[in-house]
Protein backbone atom coordinates (compact mmCIF):
# COMPACT_ATOMS: atom_id res chain seq x y z
CA UNK A 1 0.00 0.00 0.00
CA UNK A 2 1.58 3.32 -1.38
CA UNK A 3 0.34 6.03 0.81
CA UNK A 4 0.79 10.24 0.46
CA UNK A 5 0.38 13.03 2.91
CA UNK A 6 -1.68 15.59 2.25
CA UNK A 7 -1.97 19.24 3.89
CA UNK A 8 -5.05 20.98 4.28
CA UNK A 9 -4.98 24.76 5.66
CA UNK A 10 -7.51 26.20 7.79
CA UNK A 11 -7.98 30.19 8.52
CA UNK A 12 -7.70 30.44 12.26
CA UNK A 13 -7.68 28.43 15.17
CA UNK A 14 -7.73 30.16 18.56
CA UNK A 15 -4.96 28.42 20.93
CA UNK A 16 -5.89 27.64 24.85
CA UNK A 17 -3.18 30.64 25.90
CA UNK A 18 -5.72 33.41 24.46
CA UNK A 19 -3.49 33.60 21.17
CA UNK A 20 -4.51 32.54 17.51
CA UNK A 21 -2.99 30.66 14.49
CA UNK A 22 -3.90 31.97 11.44
CA UNK A 23 -3.56 30.23 8.83
CA UNK A 24 -2.67 26.89 10.48
CA UNK A 25 -2.29 23.45 8.37
CA UNK A 26 -3.20 19.99 9.07
CA UNK A 27 -0.91 17.16 7.50
CA UNK A 28 -2.48 13.85 7.72
CA UNK A 29 -3.09 10.45 5.78
CA UNK A 30 -5.52 8.28 5.38
CA UNK A 31 -6.28 4.27 4.56
CA UNK A 32 -9.33 2.56 3.74
CA UNK A 33 -12.68 4.11 2.76
CA UNK A 34 -15.16 5.89 4.31
CA UNK A 35 -18.32 4.63 4.16
CA UNK A 36 -21.69 6.66 2.57
CA UNK A 37 -22.78 6.98 6.51
CA UNK A 38 -19.44 8.47 7.70
CA UNK A 39 -19.78 6.04 10.41
CA UNK A 40 -16.73 4.14 10.07
CA UNK A 41 -13.70 6.77 10.54
CA UNK A 42 -11.07 5.85 13.25
CA UNK A 43 -8.61 8.73 14.18
CA UNK A 44 -4.94 7.20 15.16
CA UNK A 45 -3.36 9.84 17.31
CA UNK A 46 0.51 9.54 17.04
CA UNK A 47 3.34 9.32 20.12
CA UNK A 48 5.75 12.16 20.79
CA UNK A 49 7.76 12.10 18.10
CA UNK A 50 5.82 10.20 15.61
CA UNK A 51 4.01 11.80 12.73
CA UNK A 52 0.81 11.73 10.18
CA UNK A 53 2.66 8.44 8.34
CA UNK A 54 1.37 5.61 10.65
CA UNK A 55 0.34 2.62 7.67
CA UNK A 56 1.33 1.58 4.16
CA UNK A 57 4.54 2.73 2.17
CA UNK A 58 5.64 6.17 1.98
CA UNK A 59 5.62 7.49 -1.53
CA UNK A 60 8.17 10.24 -0.38
CA UNK A 61 10.67 8.23 1.57
CA UNK A 62 9.92 4.69 1.04
CA UNK A 63 9.40 3.55 4.45
CA UNK A 64 6.86 2.06 6.27
CA UNK A 65 4.22 3.76 8.54
CA UNK A 66 4.92 3.88 12.70
CA UNK A 67 1.67 2.21 13.23
CA UNK A 68 2.36 -0.31 9.92
CA UNK A 69 1.51 -3.92 12.22
CA UNK A 70 -1.55 -2.43 13.30
CA UNK A 71 -2.96 -0.49 10.72
CA UNK A 72 -4.32 -2.51 7.12
CA UNK A 73 -6.13 -5.19 6.07
CA UNK A 74 -6.90 -7.85 8.40
CA UNK A 75 -5.02 -6.16 11.24
CA UNK A 76 -6.49 -4.75 14.70
CA UNK A 77 -7.18 -1.48 12.45
CA UNK A 78 -8.78 -3.11 9.82
CA UNK A 79 -8.64 -0.54 6.68
CA UNK A 80 -10.88 -3.22 5.13
CA UNK A 81 -13.49 -2.16 7.26
CA UNK A 82 -12.96 1.12 8.78
CA UNK A 83 -11.31 4.71 7.01
CA UNK A 84 -8.53 5.80 8.79
CA UNK A 85 -7.02 8.95 9.70
CA UNK A 86 -3.39 9.71 11.18
CA UNK A 87 -2.53 14.16 11.29
CA UNK A 88 0.51 15.01 12.84
CA UNK A 89 0.21 17.22 15.63
CA UNK A 90 0.10 21.08 16.23
CA UNK A 91 3.82 22.09 17.01
CA UNK A 92 5.00 19.20 14.79
CA UNK A 93 7.49 19.31 12.79
CA UNK A 94 6.06 16.66 9.58
CA UNK A 95 3.54 18.90 7.74
CA UNK A 96 1.40 20.40 10.06
CA UNK A 97 2.04 24.36 11.68
CA UNK A 98 4.58 24.37 14.44
CA UNK A 99 7.74 26.56 15.37
CA UNK A 100 9.89 25.82 11.92
CA UNK A 101 6.67 26.90 10.02
CA UNK A 102 6.88 30.27 8.44
CA UNK A 103 5.64 33.02 10.61
CA UNK A 104 3.29 35.37 8.77
CA UNK A 105 4.18 37.94 10.10
CA UNK A 106 7.73 37.99 9.68
CA UNK A 107 8.25 35.54 6.51
CA UNK A 108 10.50 33.68 8.86
CA UNK A 109 9.88 30.67 10.80
CA UNK A 110 8.23 31.08 14.05
CA UNK A 111 11.18 29.52 16.31
CA UNK A 112 10.58 30.60 19.61
CA UNK A 113 7.74 33.47 18.95
CA UNK A 114 5.76 30.33 18.20
CA UNK A 115 2.37 30.15 21.16
CA UNK A 116 3.02 27.25 23.67
CA UNK A 117 0.72 24.91 22.42
CA UNK A 118 -1.72 22.26 25.11
CA UNK A 119 -2.55 19.02 23.97
CA UNK A 120 -6.54 20.43 23.70
CA UNK A 121 -4.92 22.84 20.97
CA UNK A 122 -3.35 19.57 18.87
CA UNK A 123 -7.26 18.26 19.29
CA UNK A 124 -8.65 20.97 18.22
CA UNK A 125 -6.79 21.50 14.77
CA UNK A 126 -8.04 17.44 14.70
CA UNK A 127 -11.45 18.41 15.28
CA UNK A 128 -11.22 21.09 12.21
CA UNK A 129 -9.88 18.28 9.90
CA UNK A 130 -12.83 15.97 11.28
CA UNK A 131 -15.21 18.76 10.04
CA UNK A 132 -13.29 19.05 7.16
CA UNK A 133 -13.77 15.62 6.44
CA UNK A 134 -17.78 15.89 7.20
CA UNK A 135 -17.62 13.38 9.62
CA UNK A 136 -20.38 13.74 12.63
CA UNK A 137 -19.05 10.97 15.42
CA UNK A 138 -15.67 9.15 15.32
CA UNK A 139 -16.49 5.42 16.01
CA UNK A 140 -13.09 5.56 17.46
CA UNK A 141 -9.84 8.02 18.47
CA UNK A 142 -6.55 5.71 19.76
CA UNK A 143 -3.26 5.93 20.49
CA UNK A 144 -0.23 5.31 22.30
CA UNK A 145 1.50 7.48 25.18
CA UNK A 146 0.78 11.38 23.92
CA UNK A 147 -1.60 10.02 21.90
CA UNK A 148 -3.54 7.99 24.62
CA UNK A 149 -3.49 11.68 26.07
CA UNK A 150 -5.11 13.05 22.81
CA UNK A 151 -7.45 10.37 22.41
CA UNK A 152 -8.65 11.06 26.14
CA UNK A 153 -9.14 14.78 25.54
CA UNK A 154 -11.38 14.20 22.59
CA UNK A 155 -13.34 11.99 24.68
CA UNK A 156 -13.65 14.43 27.53
CA UNK A 157 -13.41 17.88 24.97
CA UNK A 158 -16.01 16.38 22.59
CA UNK A 159 -17.96 14.41 23.76
CA UNK A 160 -20.66 13.68 21.45
CA UNK A 161 -18.45 12.99 18.37
CA UNK A 162 -17.01 9.88 19.53
CA UNK A 163 -18.22 6.63 20.10
CA UNK A 164 -15.28 4.86 21.53
CA UNK A 165 -11.81 5.93 22.35
CA UNK A 166 -8.47 3.53 23.12
CA UNK A 167 -5.93 5.03 25.02
CA UNK A 168 -2.59 2.91 25.31
CA UNK A 169 -0.19 3.27 27.85
CA UNK A 170 -0.74 6.95 29.03
CA UNK A 171 -1.61 9.44 31.91
CA UNK A 172 -4.22 12.19 32.23
CA UNK A 173 -0.96 13.87 34.01
CA UNK A 174 2.11 13.40 34.18
CA UNK A 175 4.37 12.42 37.51
CA UNK A 176 7.17 14.73 38.44
CA UNK A 177 9.13 12.00 37.27
CA UNK A 178 7.89 12.54 33.39
CA UNK A 179 8.12 16.24 33.69
CA UNK A 180 11.37 15.57 34.93
CA UNK A 181 12.70 13.29 32.02
CA UNK A 182 11.36 15.92 29.67
CA UNK A 183 13.10 18.72 31.19
CA UNK A 184 16.12 17.06 30.99
CA UNK A 185 15.69 16.90 27.19
CA UNK A 186 14.68 20.11 26.64
CA UNK A 187 17.77 21.42 28.65
CA UNK A 188 19.84 19.12 26.69
CA UNK A 189 18.63 21.22 23.80
CA UNK A 190 18.48 24.91 25.15
CA UNK A 191 21.85 23.97 26.60
CA UNK A 192 24.00 23.49 23.02
CA UNK A 193 25.04 26.65 21.50
CA UNK A 194 23.76 26.21 18.41
CA UNK A 195 20.56 25.97 19.61
CA UNK A 196 20.71 30.02 20.14
CA UNK A 197 17.93 31.47 21.71
CA UNK A 198 15.64 28.66 18.70
CA UNK A 199 16.74 30.73 16.14
CA UNK A 200 18.93 28.27 13.93
CA UNK A 201 17.09 27.86 10.74
CA UNK A 202 19.37 27.88 7.72
CA UNK A 203 21.98 27.60 9.89
CA UNK A 204 23.79 24.70 12.12
CA UNK A 205 20.74 23.06 14.02
CA UNK A 206 21.42 21.93 17.67
CA UNK A 207 21.89 18.67 17.00
CA UNK A 208 24.29 17.65 19.49
CA UNK A 209 21.69 18.40 22.21
CA UNK A 210 18.70 17.28 20.17
CA UNK A 211 20.75 13.84 20.20
CA UNK A 212 21.36 13.89 23.98
CA UNK A 213 17.53 14.53 24.57
CA UNK A 214 16.51 11.74 22.45
CA UNK A 215 19.49 8.93 23.90
CA UNK A 216 17.66 10.09 27.38
CA UNK A 217 14.12 9.55 25.87
CA UNK A 218 15.19 5.73 24.43
CA UNK A 219 16.39 4.79 27.87
CA UNK A 220 12.72 5.27 29.42
CA UNK A 221 10.94 3.59 26.32
CA UNK A 222 12.88 0.42 27.44
CA UNK A 223 12.92 -1.59 30.00
CA UNK A 224 15.77 -2.84 32.49
CA UNK A 225 14.97 -6.54 30.68
CA UNK A 226 14.59 -5.62 27.64
CA UNK A 227 18.03 -3.76 27.84
CA UNK A 228 19.67 -6.42 29.28
CA UNK A 229 18.13 -8.60 26.33
CA UNK A 230 19.19 -6.31 23.73
CA UNK A 231 23.19 -5.42 24.66
CA UNK A 232 24.21 -6.79 28.04
CA UNK A 233 27.56 -5.85 28.76
CA UNK A 234 28.15 -6.35 25.44
CA UNK A 235 31.28 -4.89 23.74
CA UNK A 236 30.81 -3.19 20.38
CA UNK A 237 33.18 -4.61 17.58
CA UNK A 238 36.02 -5.26 20.19
CA UNK A 239 37.58 -7.60 22.39
CA UNK A 240 38.87 -5.75 25.17
CA UNK A 241 37.76 -1.79 26.84
CA UNK A 242 39.53 0.70 24.54
CA UNK A 243 40.43 2.85 28.22
CA UNK A 244 38.98 5.80 26.08
CA UNK A 245 35.62 7.95 25.77
CA UNK A 246 34.73 6.73 22.55
CA UNK A 247 32.34 3.79 21.94
CA UNK A 248 33.01 0.55 23.91
CA UNK A 249 29.80 -1.05 24.82
CA UNK A 250 26.70 -2.08 22.29
CA UNK A 251 24.29 0.10 24.06
CA UNK A 252 26.52 3.44 23.97
CA UNK A 253 26.49 2.70 19.98
CA UNK A 254 22.88 1.94 19.82
CA UNK A 255 21.87 5.60 21.76
CA UNK A 256 24.43 7.44 19.58
CA UNK A 257 22.72 5.33 16.50
CA UNK A 258 19.28 6.64 17.99
CA UNK A 259 20.27 10.31 18.89
CA UNK A 260 22.23 10.73 14.98
CA UNK A 261 19.16 9.39 13.39
CA UNK A 262 16.44 11.51 15.31
CA UNK A 263 18.66 14.99 14.20
CA UNK A 264 17.84 14.25 10.96
CA UNK A 265 13.88 13.79 11.05
CA UNK A 266 12.86 16.00 14.27
CA UNK A 267 13.20 20.05 15.02
CA UNK A 268 14.73 20.40 18.06
CA UNK A 269 12.07 23.53 18.72
CA UNK A 270 9.28 21.04 18.18
CA UNK A 271 10.51 18.96 21.07
CA UNK A 272 10.85 21.61 23.30
CA UNK A 273 7.02 22.93 22.54
CA UNK A 274 5.57 19.03 22.44
CA UNK A 275 7.14 17.97 25.61
CA UNK A 276 5.40 21.29 27.29
CA UNK A 277 2.13 20.53 25.76
CA UNK A 278 2.64 17.14 27.37
CA UNK A 279 3.73 18.26 31.16
CA UNK A 280 0.84 20.78 31.18
CA UNK A 281 -1.62 17.83 30.44
CA UNK A 282 -3.98 17.47 33.26
CA UNK A 283 -7.61 16.07 32.06
CA UNK A 284 -8.80 17.18 35.61
CA UNK A 285 -7.69 20.54 35.41
CA UNK A 286 -10.54 22.83 36.51
CA UNK A 287 -12.73 19.39 37.10
CA UNK A 288 -11.61 18.81 41.04
CA UNK A 289 -11.74 15.89 40.05
CA UNK A 290 -10.78 13.04 37.79
CA UNK A 291 -14.48 11.39 37.50
CA UNK A 292 -15.59 15.28 37.62
CA UNK A 293 -13.51 15.72 34.50
CA UNK A 294 -15.19 12.74 32.59
CA UNK A 295 -18.97 13.84 33.45
CA UNK A 296 -19.89 14.44 29.96
CA UNK A 297 -17.64 11.91 28.35
CA UNK A 298 -20.34 9.16 26.09
CA UNK A 299 -17.96 6.97 24.71
CA UNK A 300 -17.00 3.52 25.15
CA UNK A 301 -13.47 2.76 26.28
CA UNK A 302 -10.50 0.40 26.39
CA UNK A 303 -7.84 1.62 28.39
CA UNK A 304 -4.31 -0.77 28.04
CA UNK A 305 -1.25 -0.83 29.86
CA UNK A 306 1.81 -2.66 29.85
CA UNK A 307 3.56 -4.52 32.74
CA UNK A 308 7.56 -3.30 32.26
CA UNK A 309 5.81 0.53 31.14
CA UNK A 310 7.77 2.42 34.14
CA UNK A 311 7.22 5.29 31.76
CA UNK A 312 3.64 5.41 31.61
CA UNK A 313 3.30 2.40 34.49
CA UNK A 314 -0.19 0.66 34.81
CA UNK A 315 -1.19 2.34 38.05
CA UNK A 316 -1.61 5.58 35.70
CA UNK A 317 -4.22 3.87 33.64
CA UNK A 318 -5.83 2.14 36.13
CA UNK A 319 -6.70 6.24 37.70
CA UNK A 320 -8.25 6.21 33.97
CA UNK A 321 -10.08 3.36 34.76
CA UNK A 322 -11.67 3.79 38.35
CA UNK A 323 -12.75 7.41 37.45
CA UNK A 324 -14.48 5.81 34.53
CA UNK A 325 -16.14 3.49 36.93
CA UNK A 326 -17.20 6.21 39.05
CA UNK A 327 -18.96 7.67 36.26
CA UNK A 328 -20.48 4.23 35.20
CA UNK A 329 -19.40 4.61 31.71
CA UNK A 330 -18.70 1.28 29.70
CA UNK A 331 -14.81 0.60 30.31
CA UNK A 332 -12.73 -2.35 29.37
CA UNK A 333 -9.31 -2.48 30.98
CA UNK A 334 -6.34 -4.85 30.62
CA UNK A 335 -2.87 -4.65 31.19
CA UNK A 336 -1.00 -6.66 29.33
CA UNK A 337 2.66 -8.54 29.88
CA UNK A 338 5.69 -7.42 28.02
CA UNK A 339 9.25 -6.75 28.19
CA UNK A 340 9.21 -3.98 25.90
CA UNK A 341 8.52 -1.48 28.50
CA UNK A 342 7.07 2.26 26.91
CA UNK A 343 7.89 0.39 23.70
CA UNK A 344 5.55 -2.10 23.89
CA UNK A 345 2.57 -0.54 22.08
CA UNK A 346 4.64 -0.05 19.25
CA UNK A 347 6.00 -3.38 19.18
CA UNK A 348 3.84 -5.87 21.14
CA UNK A 349 0.90 -5.83 18.96
CA UNK A 350 0.06 -9.69 18.86
CA UNK A 351 -2.45 -9.17 21.71
CA UNK A 352 -3.32 -5.71 21.47
CA UNK A 353 -4.30 -6.94 17.95
CA UNK A 354 -7.22 -9.65 19.52
CA UNK A 355 -7.96 -6.80 21.81
CA UNK A 356 -8.37 -3.69 19.33
CA UNK A 357 -10.11 -6.30 16.58
CA UNK A 358 -12.73 -7.37 19.06
CA UNK A 359 -13.58 -4.15 20.95
CA UNK A 360 -14.03 -2.28 17.40
CA UNK A 361 -16.23 -4.88 16.16
CA UNK A 362 -18.39 -4.92 18.66
CA UNK A 363 -18.59 -0.92 18.62
CA UNK A 364 -19.54 -0.73 15.56
CA UNK A 365 -21.97 -3.27 15.70
CA UNK A 366 -23.80 -1.62 18.64
CA UNK A 367 -23.49 1.85 16.90
CA UNK A 368 -24.85 0.95 13.92
CA UNK B 1 -21.48 -55.97 34.23
CA UNK B 2 -24.18 -53.65 35.14
CA UNK B 3 -27.02 -52.87 33.15
CA UNK B 4 -27.68 -49.23 31.67
CA UNK B 5 -29.60 -47.54 33.76
CA UNK B 6 -31.70 -44.63 32.14
CA UNK B 7 -30.71 -41.50 33.06
CA UNK B 8 -33.60 -39.04 34.64
CA UNK B 9 -34.94 -36.25 32.53
CA UNK B 10 -32.60 -32.93 34.03
CA UNK B 11 -35.23 -30.79 35.32
CA UNK B 12 -32.87 -28.24 34.70
CA UNK B 13 -31.74 -27.48 30.78
CA UNK B 14 -27.28 -26.25 31.27
CA UNK B 15 -27.05 -23.10 29.61
CA UNK B 16 -22.95 -23.18 28.27
CA UNK B 17 -22.57 -26.35 29.61
CA UNK B 18 -23.76 -25.44 33.40
CA UNK B 19 -26.89 -25.61 35.38
CA UNK B 20 -25.99 -22.30 37.27
CA UNK B 21 -26.20 -20.40 34.38
CA UNK B 22 -29.46 -21.95 33.05
CA UNK B 23 -30.69 -20.58 36.31
CA UNK B 24 -29.37 -16.74 36.18
CA UNK B 25 -30.01 -16.81 32.40
CA UNK B 26 -33.55 -17.52 33.63
CA UNK B 27 -33.31 -14.22 36.21
CA UNK B 28 -32.08 -11.81 34.43
CA UNK B 29 -34.87 -9.52 32.57
CA UNK B 30 -34.31 -8.47 29.25
CA UNK B 31 -32.63 -4.99 28.98
CA UNK B 32 -31.29 -4.37 31.84
CA UNK B 33 -27.48 -3.77 33.35
CA UNK B 34 -25.66 -6.07 34.08
CA UNK B 35 -22.28 -6.98 36.16
CA UNK B 36 -20.73 -9.88 36.39
CA UNK B 37 -17.81 -10.40 38.95
CA UNK B 38 -15.11 -12.88 38.15
CA UNK B 39 -16.63 -12.99 34.74
CA UNK B 40 -13.89 -15.28 33.71
CA UNK B 41 -13.35 -15.06 30.01
CA UNK B 42 -16.97 -13.34 29.53
CA UNK B 43 -18.89 -16.43 28.06
CA UNK B 44 -22.25 -15.72 30.51
CA UNK B 45 -22.13 -11.91 29.74
CA UNK B 46 -21.59 -12.36 25.92
CA UNK B 47 -25.14 -15.05 26.34
CA UNK B 48 -26.70 -12.05 28.24
CA UNK B 49 -26.03 -9.43 26.00
CA UNK B 50 -26.72 -11.51 22.78
CA UNK B 51 -29.93 -13.27 24.21
CA UNK B 52 -31.28 -10.79 26.70
CA UNK B 53 -30.13 -7.20 25.21
CA UNK B 54 -28.13 -6.68 28.68
CA UNK B 55 -25.60 -3.68 28.80
CA UNK B 56 -22.87 -6.16 30.01
CA UNK B 57 -19.81 -5.58 32.37
CA UNK B 58 -17.75 -7.97 34.28
CA UNK B 59 -14.37 -7.69 36.43
CA UNK B 60 -11.83 -10.31 35.92
CA UNK B 61 -8.40 -10.89 38.13
CA UNK B 62 -6.59 -13.02 35.01
CA UNK B 63 -4.99 -11.11 32.75
CA UNK B 64 -5.57 -14.16 29.51
CA UNK B 65 -9.20 -14.16 30.81
CA UNK B 66 -10.06 -10.61 30.55
CA UNK B 67 -8.46 -10.60 26.95
CA UNK B 68 -10.12 -13.45 25.64
CA UNK B 69 -13.49 -11.10 26.69
CA UNK B 70 -12.52 -8.36 25.39
CA UNK B 71 -11.51 -10.04 22.30
CA UNK B 72 -15.10 -11.14 21.87
CA UNK B 73 -16.27 -7.49 22.50
CA UNK B 74 -17.62 -7.73 26.16
CA UNK B 75 -16.53 -4.93 28.52
CA UNK B 76 -14.58 -6.27 31.26
CA UNK B 77 -11.57 -4.95 33.60
CA UNK B 78 -8.99 -6.42 35.10
CA UNK B 79 -9.16 -5.94 38.74
CA UNK B 80 -9.84 -7.75 42.38
CA UNK B 81 -13.18 -8.31 43.20
CA UNK B 82 -12.55 -7.65 46.79
CA UNK B 83 -11.20 -3.88 46.16
CA UNK B 84 -13.00 -3.39 42.58
CA UNK B 85 -16.78 -2.58 43.34
CA UNK B 86 -15.41 0.73 45.47
CA UNK B 87 -15.25 3.23 42.59
CA UNK B 88 -18.91 2.28 41.27
CA UNK B 89 -21.73 4.54 42.11
CA UNK B 90 -25.10 3.29 44.34
CA UNK B 91 -27.38 1.28 42.02
CA UNK B 92 -25.02 1.49 39.05
CA UNK B 93 -26.51 -1.55 37.92
CA UNK B 94 -29.45 -4.24 37.90
CA UNK B 95 -28.03 -7.32 38.84
CA UNK B 96 -24.53 -7.51 40.36
CA UNK B 97 -23.97 -11.33 39.63
CA UNK B 98 -21.46 -13.68 41.51
CA UNK B 99 -20.69 -16.98 40.49
CA UNK B 100 -19.03 -19.61 42.00
CA UNK B 101 -16.83 -17.15 43.31
CA UNK B 102 -17.91 -16.00 46.67
CA UNK B 103 -15.88 -18.58 48.43
CA UNK B 104 -12.75 -17.21 47.12
CA UNK B 105 -13.09 -13.63 47.99
CA UNK B 106 -10.91 -12.70 50.67
CA UNK B 107 -13.70 -10.77 52.54
CA UNK B 108 -17.36 -12.15 51.54
CA UNK B 109 -19.33 -10.35 53.83
CA UNK B 110 -17.95 -7.20 52.61
CA UNK B 111 -18.43 -8.34 49.11
CA UNK B 112 -22.26 -8.90 49.46
CA UNK B 113 -22.69 -5.35 50.75
CA UNK B 114 -20.93 -3.80 47.85
CA UNK B 115 -22.54 -5.68 45.80
CA UNK B 116 -26.13 -5.06 46.98
CA UNK B 117 -24.88 -1.23 47.08
CA UNK B 118 -23.86 -1.01 43.51
CA UNK B 119 -26.57 -3.40 42.56
CA UNK B 120 -30.29 -3.70 43.00
CA UNK B 121 -30.02 -6.89 43.32
CA UNK B 122 -27.67 -9.41 43.58
CA UNK B 123 -27.27 -13.15 41.83
CA UNK B 124 -25.19 -15.58 44.15
CA UNK B 125 -24.30 -18.82 42.94
CA UNK B 126 -21.99 -20.85 45.08
CA UNK B 127 -20.71 -24.59 45.21
CA UNK B 128 -22.60 -25.83 48.83
CA UNK B 129 -20.08 -27.35 51.18
CA UNK B 130 -22.80 -28.76 53.47
CA UNK B 131 -23.34 -31.85 50.69
CA UNK B 132 -23.64 -34.93 51.77
CA UNK B 133 -20.87 -36.05 49.63
CA UNK B 134 -18.43 -33.56 51.41
CA UNK B 135 -19.55 -34.14 54.64
CA UNK B 136 -19.38 -38.35 54.17
CA UNK B 137 -15.31 -38.21 53.02
CA UNK B 138 -14.65 -35.86 55.93
CA UNK B 139 -16.16 -38.00 58.17
CA UNK B 140 -14.55 -41.41 56.70
CA UNK B 141 -11.62 -40.44 55.04
CA UNK B 142 -10.74 -37.34 58.01
CA UNK B 143 -8.82 -35.24 55.92
CA UNK B 144 -10.20 -31.59 53.27
CA UNK B 145 -12.38 -33.82 51.43
CA UNK B 146 -11.63 -33.68 47.37
CA UNK B 147 -14.86 -33.84 45.39
CA UNK B 148 -16.02 -32.83 42.01
CA UNK B 149 -17.58 -29.21 43.41
CA UNK B 150 -14.44 -28.99 45.52
CA UNK B 151 -11.50 -30.37 43.36
CA UNK B 152 -8.45 -28.72 45.21
CA UNK B 153 -5.65 -30.13 47.42
CA UNK B 154 -6.43 -27.38 50.60
CA UNK B 155 -3.24 -26.11 50.41
CA UNK B 156 -3.43 -24.84 46.14
CA UNK B 157 -7.79 -24.13 46.84
CA UNK B 158 -8.52 -20.71 45.75
CA UNK B 159 -11.89 -21.86 47.82
CA UNK B 160 -10.38 -19.94 51.04
CA UNK B 161 -14.32 -18.80 52.85
CA UNK B 162 -16.07 -22.44 51.92
CA UNK B 163 -19.63 -22.33 53.03
CA UNK B 164 -22.76 -24.24 53.35
CA UNK B 165 -26.53 -23.57 52.34
CA UNK B 166 -27.20 -23.05 55.89
CA UNK B 167 -24.35 -20.48 56.22
CA UNK B 168 -25.51 -18.59 53.58
CA UNK B 169 -29.35 -18.44 55.32
CA UNK B 170 -27.83 -16.97 58.23
CA UNK B 171 -25.46 -14.93 56.71
CA UNK B 172 -27.92 -13.14 54.82
CA UNK B 173 -30.27 -12.82 57.66
CA UNK B 174 -27.65 -11.28 59.98
CA UNK B 175 -27.03 -8.88 57.21
CA UNK B 176 -30.71 -8.38 56.87
CA UNK B 177 -30.77 -8.95 53.28
CA UNK B 178 -33.85 -10.08 51.36
CA UNK B 179 -34.34 -13.64 49.70
CA UNK B 180 -36.58 -13.04 46.76
CA UNK B 181 -35.82 -16.70 44.59
CA UNK B 182 -33.61 -19.54 45.50
CA UNK B 183 -32.55 -22.20 43.81
CA UNK B 184 -31.00 -25.53 44.30
CA UNK B 185 -29.50 -27.71 42.41
CA UNK B 186 -27.92 -31.63 42.18
CA UNK B 187 -26.58 -33.39 38.95
CA UNK B 188 -28.84 -30.88 36.98
CA UNK B 189 -31.79 -31.04 38.84
CA UNK B 190 -33.54 -29.06 40.96
CA UNK B 191 -33.46 -30.34 44.82
CA UNK B 192 -36.61 -29.25 46.39
CA UNK B 193 -35.89 -31.38 49.38
CA UNK B 194 -32.96 -30.87 52.49
CA UNK B 195 -31.17 -28.31 50.04
CA UNK B 196 -28.45 -28.05 52.59
CA UNK B 197 -27.82 -31.75 52.54
CA UNK B 198 -28.67 -32.55 49.17
CA UNK B 199 -27.79 -29.48 47.11
CA UNK B 200 -24.53 -29.19 45.03
CA UNK B 201 -25.18 -25.72 44.00
CA UNK B 202 -27.41 -22.99 45.23
CA UNK B 203 -28.44 -19.80 43.14
CA UNK B 204 -29.73 -16.82 45.15
CA UNK B 205 -31.69 -13.74 44.04
CA UNK B 206 -31.40 -11.17 47.00
CA UNK B 207 -31.84 -7.48 47.24
CA UNK B 208 -31.23 -4.89 50.01
CA UNK B 209 -33.14 -4.67 53.15
CA UNK B 210 -36.87 -3.13 52.52
CA UNK B 211 -36.62 -0.36 55.00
Amino acid sequence: MIVESNVVRFDCMPLDNGATLAPVEAAYETYGELNARKSNAILIEHAFSGDAHAAGISHETGKPGWWDNMIGPGKAFDTSRYFIICANVLGGCRGSTGPSSVNPATGCPYAMAFPVITIRDMVRLQKLLIDWFGIERLLSVSGGSMGGMQALEWAVSYPDRVVSAIPIACTTRHSAQQIAFNEVGRQAIIADPDWNGGAYYGKQPPARGLAVARMVGHITYMSDDSMREKFGRRLRGKENFGYAFDVDFEVESYLRYRGSEFVNRFDANSYLYITKAMDYFDLMNGHGSLAAAFEAAQARFLVISFSSDWLYPSYQSQEIVRALRARNCDVAYVELESNYGHDAFLVDVAEQTDLIRGFLASTYEKAQ
Amino acid sequence: MTAQIPKPQAFVRELLGRSDYAIIGEIVEPGTKVLDLGCGDGDLLQWLAENKGVDARGVEISSAKVQRAIARGVSVYQGDIDEGLADYPGGAFDYVILSQTLQETHHPQKVLREMLRVGRRAIVAFPNFGHWRMRIALLVGGRAPITTLFPHNWYDSPNIHILTVQDFEELVQLEGIRVERRYFLAGGRKVNLRPNLLAETAVYLVSGASR
